[in-house]
C-alpha cells in the first residue's frame, strides 16, 4: 500500500518523537534501528570485558610459570571469555545490530513483523548476560570448564555451573525469537515487486542464518537443561556410573554449536557482500550463486558436527564421513571468495575504510578457512586438536572473519545510523592496528601449536616463550587498534552525512541519513527489469 | 492528514506460530535423541522399567488431551461462526482437559515420589543403568511436556477472555488460531511420548 506523508521534514529515529522521551524512550522502543542500536552498545560494553579477559591471560602467558594470578583464575578467564565473546558477541552478532537496523530498510519495510517480540528479544539477551556474569560471582565461584561446558567435569565441578548455562540458555531463546523474526519479516515485509531473487545479499545471509537460529538453537537449548538436570538431579545422562554416555554430551552439544559458527559467519559475509560491490562499483558477480550458496551452508553446515571429536572414540567410518562432509561445506565458502573478487575485477576502486576492512576479512577469512582444512583432516587433526593451533583458526574465522566484517559493516552502515561522516585517516590507521596486532596475536599461535603447545593451559615449556610473547605483544597492538576505532568513531560528531556517501544502490541509500522514524516516505516498488545492484 | 495505519497480517502471525512450533519440536527433539541413544543401549532395561507406568492413566491422559483438541478446534469454527457462548464453552471444556491431565499426573508422579522412584533418591542410584535412565528421561520428558502444557492453557485462557470481551471476533481471530495450533503442539508431542514410555512393555 502506498500512501506519503504530508509533514515534511521527518524526524529522524534518533529524536524522541514516541510517548516516552530521553532513555525510557530508547528502551522502550519498538523501532528496529534503536533495538539495532542498543544491542551494538551492550555488545560494545561485553566485548570489552570479554577483550580484557584475554589481555589478562596474554599478560599471564608471557612467560612460563606462574606471574599475576594462578591457573584456577586462568581457567575462570578462558571459560568467561569464551562465553561472553561466543554467546554474547558473534553469536547475536552482525544479525542483531545490522540485521536490525539496516534489513527492514533494504527489503523496503517499515519494520520487522513482530515489533515487540523484537524488543523482547533484546531483553532476553540482556537478562542472559547478565544470568551468565552473575556466575561469576555467586555459588561456588566461577566456572571453569570452558565454555564447551564438557561432561563429566562440567557435572561434577564444584563452579558455579548452572547459572553460566541458564544465562546461556536464555541468550539462546533470544537468539531463536529473532531468527523467527527475521524469516517472517523477509517472507511477508518485502517491497512490492522484490521476488526473493530480487532481494540484497544481507538480507538473504541472514535469511539462511535465521533459519539455523530456529532449528539448531533448540537443541543446546535441551542440552544445557540437561546439564542443569544432570548437576541437580542426578538424571545420568552423561554419567557412566549411572548408564550414561559424556562422549554424548559432545554429540549433542555440537549438534547446535557447529551449525553457530554458521550463525556467526553468515551474516558476516553478507554484509562484506553488500561493501565490495559499493566501493568496486559494480554489480555482485554471481548474485545466484552466493545466494544458493548461503543456503548450502547453512544445509550442509547440520552435518560436521563430528569434526570437532575425531579423537573422542568415534568409529572409523563416522570419522571419514565427517571429514568428508567438512571438506564439502568448504565448497560454497570458497565460491563466496571467488564471487567477491571477481565482482572487483573491472570494477572502479574506491578504498575507503569500508572496503579496506572488506579486505582485511577477505585474506583473514581465507587464512582462517584453509587451517580449517587442516584441522577437518583426519590424520593432521590428530596431532594439532585441543592445541594451540585451534585457537588460533578460530580466532581467524571469528575474530578475523566475523570481527572485521563487523568492524566492516560499522564503517559502512555508520553515516546511515547517525547522519555523520567519521574520519578516513584514523579509520585507516585503526585497521593498521587491528591488522598488524590480529596478525602477530594469532599467527604464532599456529606455529607453537603445531610444535606442541596445548590450548586452555595456564602454564608452558620454555621452547614455546618467544611464539607467546609475539602474541601477547600483538594482543596489546590490537588492543589499541580497538581504542582508536572507538575513538574514531564515537568521541565526537563528524560532518553531517548525505544519504548516499558512498553510492550504493540498495534501498536504505534512498533514505535520508539518519532515516525517520518510519523509515519510507513513499513506499518503494520494484520494477520488472531492476536488480538490487544496477551499476552502471 | 496523518492516519494511522494499523499494521495486521495474519498469514505472517501464523507463519511466525508455526516457525516456533518447529523450534518446540526441535527442543523435545534433543530428548527423543537421548531416549533413541538409551533404549539401543538398554533395550532389555526399558521394558521391564516401563511396567511401572500405569497404560492406563496414560490411555486416559491421551483421550483426554485428543478431546481438548478437538473442543478447541470446535471453539475456533465457533468464533467463525459468530457464536460467542458456544467458543467460550468448548475454550472452558479444553481447559478442564488440561485440568484433568494435570491431576492425573499430580497422581502418577506422586506415587513414583512416595515409593522413591524418582531421580536422584537413594533407591534410583541401586537400580539398573537402564532404569535409572527410563526414569530420568520418564521424569523429564512428561516434565517438559507439563510445563509447555501449562502455557498452553495460560495462552488459551486468554485468548477465552478475549473472545468474551470481543477482541476475537469473526473478523479477527488469528490469535485464537495460534493458541489452538500451540495446544495441538502439546497434544502431538504427548502422542508419541505416551507409546515411548507406556507401551514398551
Amino acid at each position: 500500500m502506498t500512501e506519503k506523508r504530508s509533514f515534511d521534514p521527518q524526524p529522524s529515529y534518533l529524536s524522541s518523537t514516541g510517548k516516552h522521551k530521553g532513555l525510557m524512550g530508547w528502551l522502550t522502543s519498538t523501532d528496529h534501528k534503536r533495538i539495532g542500536l542498543m544491542y551494538m552498545y551492550a555488545m560494545m560494553v561485553f566485548f570489552l570485558v570479554g577483550m580484557i579477559l584475554g589481555e589478562l591471560m596474554r599478560l599471564e602467558l608471557f612467560f612460563p610459570g606462574q606471574q599475576y594470578y594462578g591457573p584456577q583464575t586462568y581457567n575462570a578467564f578462558f571459560t568467561l571469555h569464551g562465553i561472553i565473546m561466543i554467546f554474547t558477541i558473534v553469536i547475536p552478532g552482525l544479525a542483531a545490530v545490522f540485521g536490525n537496523f539496516s534489513m527492514p530498510l533494504m527489503i523496503g519495510a517499515r519494520d520487522v513483523a513482530f515489533p515487540r517480540l523484537n524488543l523482547f528479544s533484546f531483553y532476553l539477551y540482556i537478562l542472559g548476560a547478565i544470568i551468565a556474569l552473575s556466575s561469576q560471582f555467586m555459588g561456588g565461584g566461577p566456572p571453569d570448564t570452558g565454555w564447551t561446558f564438557y561432561a563429566p567435569y562440567s557435572i561434577q565441578t564444584h563452579t558455579n555451573v548452572v547459572a553460566a548455562v541458564m544465562g546461556a540458555f536464555v541468550l539462546g531463546f533470544s537468539s531463536i525469537l529473532t531468527g523467527l523474526n527475521f524469516i517472517v519479516t523477509m517472507h511477508r515485509l518485502r517491497a512490492p515487486g522484490m521476488t526473493f531473487f530480487k532481494m540484497p545479499l544481507f538480507p538473504w545471509s541472514l535469511y539462511a542464518t535465521a533459519w539455523i537460529q530456529v532449528l539448531a538453537t533448540p537443541i543446546v537449548g535441551i542440552t544445557l537443561l540437561m546439564v542443569v538436570a544432570e548437576r541437580t538431579l542426578r538424571i545420568g545422562f552423561f554419567d557412566p556410573s549411572l548408564g550414561g554416555d559424556p562422549v554424548l554430551y559432545q554429540h549433542l552439544f555440537w549438534i547446535y554449536s557447529h551449525p553457530a559458527v554458521y550463525i556467526m559467519i553468515l551474516p558476516a559475509m553478507g554484509a562484506i557482500t553488500e561493501i565490495i560491490p559499493t566501493f568496486a562499483q559494480r554489480r555482485v558477480f554471481g548474485y545466484k550463486a552466493i545466494a544458493l550458496s548461503s543456503l548450502a551452508i547453512a544445509g550442509v553446515g547440520y552435518f560436521v558436527w563430528a569434526h570437532h571429536m575425531y579423537t573422542s572414540g568415534l568409529s572409523v567410518t563416522a570419522r571419514w564421513v565427517f571429514s568428508l562432509l567438512t571438506f564439502l561445506v568448504a565448497v560454497p565458502s570458497a565460491i563466496k571468495v571467488f564471487n567477491w573478487v571477481t565482482t572487483m575485477y573491472k570494477g572502479s576502486i574506491s578504498l575507503k575504510p569500508p572496503f579496506v576492512f572488506a579486505l582485511g576479512f577477505i585474506f583473514l577469512f581465507m587464512i582462517g578457512g584453509l587451517t580449517g582444512l587442516v584441522l577437518g583432516s583426519l590424520a593432521t587433526n590428530i596431532h594439532v586438536h585441543d592445541t594451540a593451533f585451534v585457537v588460533a583458526h578460530f580466532h581467524y574465522i571469528v575474530f578475523g572473519g566475523v570481527g572485521f566484517a563487523f568492524f566492516a559493516a560499522l564503517h559502512y552502515w555508520y553515516p546511515k545510523m547517525y547522519g555523520r561522516m567519521y574520519n578516513f585517516k584514523r579509520a585507516n590507521i585503526s585497521f593498521a592496528f587491528l591488522f598488524t596486532g590480529f596478525n602477530l596475536l594469532y599467527f604464532p599461535q599456529f606455529v607453537i601449536g603445531i610444535m606442541g603447545m596445548p590450548r586452555r593451559y595456564f602454564d608452558y615449556l620454555p621452547q614455546f616463550t618467544l611464539g607467546h610473547q609475539l602474541s601477547t605483544i600483538g594482543g596489546a597492538i590490537l588492543g589499541i587498534g580497538v581504542i582508536i576505532m572507538l575513538v574514531n568513531l564515537f568521541s565526537k560528531k563528524g560532518e553531517k552525512a548525505p544519504d548516499n556517501p558512498w553510492g550504493g544502490k540498495t534501498l536504505e541509500w534512498t533514505i535520508a541519513s539518519p532515516p525517520p522514524v518510519e523509515n519510507f516516505d513513499i513506499m518503494p516498488e520494484m520494477k520488472e527489469d531492476q536488480t538490487p545492484y544496477d551499476y552502471e | 492528514m496523518d492516519h494511522i495505519e494499523e499494521h495486521r497480517d495474519d498469514e505472517g502471525a501464523k507463519l511466525g506460530m508455526w516457525v516456533f512450533i518447529f523450534t518446540e519440536i526441535l527442543l523435545f527433539g534433543g530428548l527423543f535423541l537421548v531416549y533413541a541413544v538409551m533404549r539401543a543401549s538398554y533395550s532389555d532395561d526399558f521394558h521391564k522399567a516401563a511396567h511401572h507406568l500405569n497404560a492406563f492413566i496414560g490411555t486416559i491422559n491421551t483421550l483426554v488431551l485428543l478431546l481438548s483438541s478437538m473442543t478447541v478446534a470446535m471453539s475456533i469454527t465457533a468464533v467463525q461462526k459468530k457464536n460467542k457462548k458456544l467458543a467460550i464453552i468448548l475454550i472452558f471444556v479444553t481447559l478442564i482437559c488440561a485440568g484433568i491431565f494435570l491431576l492425573n499426573k499430580y497422581f502418577e508422579w506422586g506415587h513414583k515420589f512416595h515409593i522413591g522412584l524418582y531421580p536422584g533418591s537413594d533407591m534410583m542410584i541401586t537400580l539398573k543403568h537402564g532404569t535409572v535412565l527410563f526414569f530420568s528421561l520418564y521424569f523429564l520428558m512428561t516434565g517438559l511436556h507439563m510445563f509447555h502444557l501449562i502455557v498452553g492453557a495460560v495462552i488459551l485462557t486468554i485468548a477465552m477472555i478475549k473472545i468474551k470481551s470481543g477482541a476475537i471476533n469473526s473478523e479477527k481471530f488469528v490469535l485464537l488460531e495460534n493458541g489452538g495450533l500451540y495446544w495441538h503442539l502439546v497434544d502431538l508431542i504427548w502422542i508419541f511420548l505416551f507409546p515411548l514410555l507406556y507401551l514398551i512393555t
